[in-house]
C-alpha cells in the first residue's frame, strides 16, 4: 500500500537549485519520524541522483513514495543516458566537467555510493533516451 | 565536546546557529570534495570545508552533519548564509587553513567519522 507520494522537478545544469529537493525530502522525512540513521542514507541516494541529474543527465523527476514497509526513490531524467552502465558503476569514473570537479563534483563516487545505501539498486539507461534508477529502503530492519 | 567548545578551539566566528553552541559533537570530518563527506555518514560531526558554495551547506543537510566550518576566513556568499539560516545548520568560520584547523579539532579528541583517532 503506498501511504504517499512525491514528485520533485529536477532542472539540468541549474545549481542554485541543484539538491533542494532532496532536502526537502529530508525534512519530510524528519518530520514523520525516521529513524535519522534511515534518514541520512535516503537524503544521501536522493542528493547523489539529484546531483547527477543536474550534471550529467537534464532535467527530470526525483519522487519519493513511502509505503508501510519501504520507502522508494525513483530518478527519472530525459537526458543522454549512458552508454557503459558497468564502467558507470566503478568507483572513480566520471566524466564530469572541470566546472562541476571545482564544485566538488566529479568524485565518480556517486552510482556506488547509491548502490551502497540503498538496500535495493536498480538502473537503466538508453543513449539519447534517459536514464531510470529506483532505490528501496526497507523499514523493516 | 559541545559545540561552544569547537568555537574556542578553532577561534572561530559563528555565523549562523548561536542558539546551537550547545550540540554535542564527537567526529568530524574535512573535504573539498561533497562525496568524500556523502560517504562518511555519521552523526554529532562536524564537517570542515574550503568550498563556501550553497552546495556544501546542502551537501552538509542531506548528510545530516551538526554544523559547517568554512576553513582560512573564507566568508560565504549571503545566499549561502540565508540557505544555513533557513535550515538551522550552525556555520562557524575558521581563521585557520584545513590542516591546523583539523589538527586543533583532533588534538582536543575530534576523530575521524569513521570513530578512528
Ligand atoms: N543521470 C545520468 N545521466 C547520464 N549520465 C549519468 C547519469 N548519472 C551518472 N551518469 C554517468 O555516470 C558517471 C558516474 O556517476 P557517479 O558515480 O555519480 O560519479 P560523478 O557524478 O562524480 O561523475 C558520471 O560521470 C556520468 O558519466
Ligand atoms: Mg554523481
Amino acid at each position: 500500500m503506498t501511504d504517499l507520494k512525491k514528485i520533485f522537478h529536477v532542472k539540468g545544469n541549474d545549481f542554485t537549485h541543484a539538491g533542494e529537493a532532496s532536502v526537502n525530502i529530508k525534512n519530510m522525512l524528519k518530520s514523520i519520524g525516521l529513524d535519522p540513521k534511515l534518514i541520512r542514507r535516503i537524503g544521501v541516494c536522493g542528493y547523489e541522483g539529484e546531483m547527477n541529474m543536474v550534471m550529467h543527465g537534464g532535467d527530470g523527476t526525483l519522487s519519493i513514495e513511502i509505503n508501510t514497509d519501504k520507502i522508494i526513490l525513483y530518478l527519472d531524467d530525459n537526458g543522454p543516458g549512458i552508454e557503459d552502465l558497468e564502467l558507470a558503476m566503478k568507483e572513480g569514473y566520471s566524466t564530469a566537467k572541470d566546472e562541476y570537479r571545482e564544485m566538488g563534483f566529479g568524485a565518480g563516487m556517486g552510482l556506488p555510493n547509491m548502490k551502497k545505501n540503498a538496500d535495493e539498486f536498480t538502473i537503466s539507461s538508453k543513449v539519447g533516451r534517459g536514464t531510470q534508477v529506483k532505490m528501496v529502503f526497507s523499514l523493516n530492519h | 565536546m559541545k559545540l561552544s567548545e569547537i568555537v574556542n578551539i578553532l577561534e572561530a566566528t559563528v555565523l549562523v546557529g548561536n542558539d546551537q553552541l550547545d550540540k554535542e559533537i564527537t567526529r568530524g570530518g574535512a573535504a573539498d570534495l561533497m562525496s568524500d563527506i556523502l560517504a562518511g555518514l555519521s552523526d554529532k560531526c562536524i564537517f570542515l570545508t574550503g568550498l563556501t558554495t550553497i552546495q556544501a551547506v546542502r551537501t552538509a543537510l542531506v548528510a545530516d552533519v551538526s554544523a559547517v566550518v568554512f576553513v582560512r576566513s573564507k566568508n560565504p556568499p549571503q545566499e549561502v548564509i540565508e540557505l544555513a539560516k533557513e535550515q538551522n545548520v550552525p556555520v562557524l568560520i575558521s581563521p585557520y587553513s584545513m590542516f591546523v584547523s583539523c589538527g586543533r579539532l583532533h588534538a582536543k579528541g575530534i576523530t575521524g567519522l569513521d570513530g578512528k583517532t
